[in-house]
């Protein structure tokens, strides 16, 4: 009897862990199917190599809108790689055992501040220091002030895979390295870091993928104008942005073109995660 | 050339390291600390059991409490017994070969699609397609759309954890594969589970850009799932675009971020004392 | 322990039918006892305190408001998926068709200024070669040596197509101004920002923002009653057919004196004598 409930698990839950593929399948048709015609209308170089956006005069180009989603998220991986894998490589490296039982479970639990939180900040505190201190076209709302606001957001994502990595290094390496008289920077630096390389960088990759989707609060502090970026004090519009600002309002071709923004996006996040698992399967290789 | 020492070197980056780690954690506590300490002032029991007045510019958040409440729950009982059991098959049930492939390639990409794009498929598929309208139901499905491929990772993780000792211990008292899941494996990975579930109930709460598309932004208390409903989250982001910071925003954010933060220290004390116990 | 396991796949199963369930039953029967109004932004904040005003005439009716766009509430209207949408600014000829228009109050459009702005009047020519890009420099129009920020609404935006059609004639919005998604983002970007211009429902205005007179005539009441005032819209409710039942009913409580205190207060003008 037991084996035969056996045999009526396993098809079970094959049926459930098949439905994230299932449900991947039914969105991309749905995403597709909604913004794939608008596209081949216009054609895709054209939807995707110009930056005249002028929904409402069937010119649907978003080129300076997937200009302004990259500059945001280098901008906000120049803020938090330093800030997030220097903390990283203090708590693993160099802080003692209770501080970091304390701090890194303290970090992992900011990881739930809901982003709109993060705007706000920026709005109140980081947008008129900007435009005071360095102006610009963006008056405040520009690149930099959103590259700010996703830096410290995605600090707990990549501090604590980055510290998960570094902790993954063998202790044999760094006493190998220590032995051989090396100070503990010089262990960090030539053996530990080279080690945890690609798991650091899966961690940087995944904030970065964070910063290309987050919406809301990226709306309230890049100011959302649709020109491409001279200068990292303009104002941009990413493509997300792009969706929110204008999904409550499209109708017809409009929204149809609002899809095809998100087929764009989707687009870029799958290459995005390729490279994530280029890297992690080059780890699991050399290991 | 003069050479830097290697211990002066050492001294000036520890202390390099230092700093950064104080800025990292400074920022991030002070973030939560300003929030909640400008939102205590304004939290009372009127102010979490009151309906709001004037669209939410006076009165209190009951019901956006209740609808991301709504949302949470139905979120997690459909990503929940969903996760856990494609945890369970791509762990227990099959040896790693193209279908384990294709389905974590699948679990990748869901979880690499950005919420505004979920959005935009609960707005299709749920309200639009399904007839659903703008609810708590559409809300909560796309929700768990968002958090299923990250429930999926933590338990497999958490159930890969498990030592194979303990399963041959099960096979070896004459157990089926099902008995020595339930019994053996599952309790043993309870923990990472939830730790998991801890952290997808922190992204339900604070979701933002797919639920204003899906629930609404409704300000009456909702009845039923099929109600539309505005959730804490949209509260505060709406309240903040049309009004600034005003009491009530600061209000709504410290509520948010409290019930945020006790949910995950709760569980993450638990979790320990659990820990301990069973070691 | 088994029994426990056992459940949960029950659980499982139960999700799945109601999922399928769900896909099977279609539309959801409107019980009558729901209004749903869905459309504008800009009519969303007055929508819901004339919902929140008819909870204590008729307690027994949910209305239920959704913010969702000008486009949106005439397409929703049109399709059915709610009962009353709302715009904000007038219908194209394309979109009348099959839909009953009820005018229930006008708006002005306000251009607003930070309060430190040494600025009190444009022409509407300045205003439209402001956002045009045209001039770019609070100095060409006699004020402060600074840049101008020009903040707008986005496209499809009931605010901004009255905006355009009024204002702007037929030159386009210059790309480079900042973009805010509702009349209260607007307000609250041109409050904190000293060079700031923006544009906004006559009736979000507030202290922490200074309306300016346009071609000499400042955005009064009296102004705007008179038609002295020219950036004005108005606000619609968009029926599918004929108004009936409930519906008819929310609608005659709106445009009653009631009704009408209610937006009143919050300084929308009546509508104008059909």
């Amino acid at each position: 009897m037991n084996l035969t409930r056996d045999r009526v698990v396993s098809p079970i839950l094959f049926a459930i862990a098949s439905f994230s593929i299932t449900a991947l399948f039914v969105i991309g048709v749905f995403i597709f199917v909604e913004g794939l015609p608008v596209m081949l209308r216009v054609g895709v170089w054209k939807f995707i190599g110009s930056s005249e956006w002028l929904p409402l005069e069937g010119k649907f180009g978003i080129l300076a809108m997937i200009v302004g989603s990259i500059t945001v998220a280098v901008g906000t991986l120049v803020v938090a790689v330093p800030l997030g894998v220097g903390c990283a490589v203090y708590l693993s490296e160099f802080a003692s055992k209770r501080a970091v039982a304390i701090i890194k479970p303290s970090i992992e639990l900011l990881f739930a501040i809901p982003s709109v939180v993060y705007g706000f900040i920026g709005v109140l505190f980081i947008v008129p220091f900007m435009r005071e201190h360095f102006g610009g076209d963006g008056h405040g709302f520009n690149i930099v002030t959103a590259s700010f606001v996703l830096g410290i957001m995605v600090l707990p994502v990549i501090v604590g895979i980055s510290v998960d990595a570094l902790q993954a290094v063998p202790k044999v390496y760094r006493d190998g390295s220590l032995a051989l008289g090396a100070t503990q920077w010089q262990t960090t630096t030539m053996v530990t870091l080279k080690a945890a390389r690609s798991g650091i960088l899966a961690g940087v990759i995944l904030g970065m993928a964070n910063a290309i989707g987050e919406t809301m609060a990226v709306i309230m502090v890049v100011g959302n104008a649709v020109v491409m970026p001279n200068s990292p004090l303009d104002s941009v519009r990413t493509l997300t942005g792009n969706i929110a600002l204008e999904m409550g309002y499209a109708t017809g071709d409009h929204r149809q073109a609002l899809f095809a923004t998100g087929v764009v996006l989707l687009v870029m996040i799958m290459m995005l995660n390729t490279l994530t698992r280029y890297v992690t399967r080059k780890r699991v290789a050399r290991q | 050339m003069t050479r830097v020492h290697p211990k002066t070197k050492e001294f000036i980056a520890k202390m390099a390291l230092r700093g950064i780690a104080a800025v990292v954690i400074l920022t991030l506590v002070s973030i939560v600390g300003y929030v909640i300490v400008k939102g205590v002032a304004v939290i009372d029991l009127k102010f979490l059991f009151g309906q709001p007045r004037s669209m939410g510019r006076e009165g209190g958040v009951f019901p956006f409490i209740v609808s991301s409440i709504y949302i949470t729950v139905i979120s997690l009982a459909v990503s929940i017994p969903l996760g856990l059991g494609s945890a369970i098959y791509l762990t227990e049930y099959r040896a790693e070969g193209w279908a384990t492939k294709v389905i974590r390639f699948g679990i990748d990409c869901l979880a690499g699609i950005p919420s505004i794009v979920l959005g935009l498929f609960g707005f299709s598929f749920f309200v639009k397609f399904l007839h659903l309208s703008w609810s708590l139901l559409s809300g909560g499905l796309t929700v768990s759309l968002m958090i299923l491929p990250f429930i999926i990772r933590s338990s497999e993780e958490a159930i890969r954890a498990v030592p194979q000792s303990y399963r041959e211990v099960a096979f070896a008292a004459g157990g089926t594969k099902w008995q020595s899941v339930t019994r053996v494996v599952l309790p043993c990975a309870l923990p990472g589970v939830m730790t998991g579930i801890i952290l997808a109930i922190g992204k339900c709460v604070g979701e933002t850009a797919s639920v204003i598309f899906t629930a609404g932004t409704s300000l009456r208390t909702p009845q039923s799932v099929f109600d539309s409903g505005r959730t804490l989250a949209i509260h505060f982001y709406l309240l903040v675009r049309e009004t600034g910071a005003s009491d009530m925003a600061y209000g709504s954010a410290a509520t948010l971020l409290i019930a945020i933060l006790s949910v995950n220290f709760t569980a993450y004390y638990l979790m320990r004392r659990f820990l301990r116990r069973v070691s | 322990m088994k029994a426990r396991w056992h459940r949960l796949l029950m659980v499982v199963l139960s999700l799945t039918a109601v999922g399928l369930g769900l896909s099977g039953c279609g539309k959801r029967p409107s019980q009558g006892r729901t209004l749903r109004i869905v459309g504008s932004t800009s009519v969303f904040p007055f929508a819901e305190l004339l919902a929140e005003a008819y909870r204590d005439v008729r307690p027994d009716i949910v209305v239920d408001v959704q913010a969702g766009g000008s486009t949106v509430g005439v397409v929703s209207a049109k399709d059915g998926i709610c009962d009353i949408g709302t715009s904000s600014r007038e219908l194209r000829p394309e979109e009348k068709e099959g839909l009953t228009r009820i005018e229930i109050a006008r708006d002005g459009i306000a251009v607003i200024v930070h309060p430190g702005n040494t600025i009190d009047e444009l022409t509407s020519d300045q205003v439209r070669d402001i956002y045009a890009g045209k001039i770019t420099h609070w100095r060409q129009v006699g004020g402060a040596d600074a840049d101008i920020a020009m903040v707008t609404r986005e496209e499809g935006s009931g605010t901004r197509g009255a905006f355009e059609e009024i204002v702007m004639g037929k030159t386009r919005i210059s790309p480079r101004a900042l973009v805010q998604d509702s009349n209260g983002s607007i307000r609250e970007a041109v409050a904190t920002s000293p060079n700031a211009i923006g544009y906004v429902s006559v009736a979000l205005v507030n202290a922490k923002v200074k309306a300016l007179a346009v071609d000499g005539e400042a955005p009064t009441e009296e102004h705007l009653e008179s038609g002295a005032y020219k950036v004005m819209r108005p606000f619609l409710f968009l029926v599918k057919g004929a108004p009936e039942g409930e519906t008819q009913k929310f609608i005659d409580f709106v445009l009653s004196a009631d009704g009408q205190k209610v937006l009143k207060a919050e300084g929308l003008l009546s509508p104008s004598k059909q």
